[in-house]
């Protein structure tokens, strides 16, 4: 699947199907601060993510206090 | 084969987790849960009345853009404003955003440039200051939210800011035990002299919960970061917070909620010492502890100094 991140702005390739947790783990993400969008719609933490998906790995931590 | 997880409240697929809860829910769902949520905080602490007249600060984010939505939703008479704070490409496209989302509901946005009106930004006003830039912006955005809403007769001021960033300005404040600081977190701070009432109603939603909020809802907010607010302790503060809540979902509510509800109490008297001691600015007239007001000190500062752009300012704190 393709996975686009940002901070820095990239796209990766990861081969084959996960949940959304596994996913997060794998990239060393925490999911508190992070959203996955697939097609514009979010995908909860034990969604299935299939090989031909493109997703966004969103994070919503901002810095301004 | 795999069973996809459903909603607590309908039992339709979800489209989120949220741990804290214990649950799933479906966008419909979600979307009554935050309104639940900000409903209650409203009530909870008495933030706000049907008849105030509210100005949201607004960045183009998904908090400043999340509540203003809420609010109306919520029925409230709301507007927004926006300050230009000339950080590069980051503050035109940040505007772009703002004015998007208010031209996409008919709601009013006031605009105020830093540099068109006060002549100086924030890159310049961290070099000329040897302020750091989040403490020059903070500065800055406080003393215009503020002067907004008393000139143009608004009787609340509405913040985005979320559970997180409660929790983690609680943790930062703690961590160095500013009691005066402690005294002042709370999600209403009421109206008195050259100050406006000033209500936080996303407290009880975390920054997570307002970004699904805007995503659900379509709202197209800014999602990069401002380039100089990174590495700030600000972002560490949450970086902890967010590794203990994986651990133990609801800690920052318990956190922040809790601290509000038992400890800040306690400190009321600190609260009450600190309004009778201010005084009024001898340039603009806003209320200060000193002669002069620390926005006033700023502009006469950076708005003598050469523009510097953010480039220069950003470089050395990735």
């Amino acid at each position: 699947m393709q996975v686009h991140l940002r901070n820095p702005t990239r796209v990766i390739e990861v081969s084959g199907r996960r949940k959304v947790h596994a996913l997060l783990v794998e990239l060393g993400l925490n999911r508190e601060s992070h959203l996955v969008i697939r097609n514009g719609t979010l995908v909860p933490g034990d969604g299935e993510l299939d090989a031909d998906d493109v997703i966004e790995i969103r994070p919503v931590i901002s810095g301004g206090a | 084969m795999h069973v996809p997880s459903k909603c607590r409240v309908c039992r339709e697929p979800a489209i989120i987790d949220l741990p804290r809860h214990n649950a799933n829910f479906c966008a419909e769902h979600f979307l009554e849960l935050c309104r639940r949520q900000v409903t209650k905080a409203i009530e909870q602490w008495k933030l706000l009345d049907h008849d105030d007249r509210i100005l949201v600060a607004v960045s183009g984010g998904k908090d400043s853009l999340a509540v203003w939505d809420l609010l109306i939703e919520l029925g409230y008479r709301a507007d927004g404003l926006y300050v230009g704070l000339g950080i590069g490409d980051y503050s035109d496209v940040s505007a772009d955003h703002a004015r998007a989302f208010a031209r996409s509901r008919d709601l009013h946005l006031i605009e105020i440039s830093l540099r068109g009106e006060y002549g100086y930004d924030i890159p310049t006003a961290a070099k000329a200051t040897r302020r750091v830039p989040c403490s020059a912006c903070g500065l800055s955005k406080r003393h215009l939210f503020d002067k907004a809403a008393i000139d143009r007769g608004y009787t609340a001021l509405v913040t985005g800011h979320n559970l997180d960033d409660e929790a983690a300005v609680l943790l930062g404040n703690t961590l160095r035990w500013e009691i005066d600081y402690l005294a002042r977190q709370l999600p209403l701070l009421p109206a008195r002299d050259g100050f406006p009432k000033k209500v936080k109603p996303l407290v009880r939603l975390t920054e997570r919960e307002t970004a699904a909020w805007c995503v659900v809802r379509g709202i197209d907010y800014l999602v990069d970061e401002c380039p100089m607010a990174v590495g700030n302790k600000h972002l560490h503060h949450k970086a902890t917070l967010n590794a203990i809540e994986a651990e133990s979902p609801g800690s920052k509510a318990s956190f922040y909620l809790n601290f509000v509800e038992r400890m800040a109490p306690l400190l009321a008297g600190r609260l009450a010492d600190d309004r009778e001691a201010l005084g009024t600015c001898a340039e603009c007239g806003a209320p200060t502890s000193g002669e002069v007001c620390a926005f006033c000190r700023l502009v006469t500062v950076a708005s003598a100094h050469e523009r510097v752009p953010v480039e220069l300012v950003t470089r050395g704190r990735r």
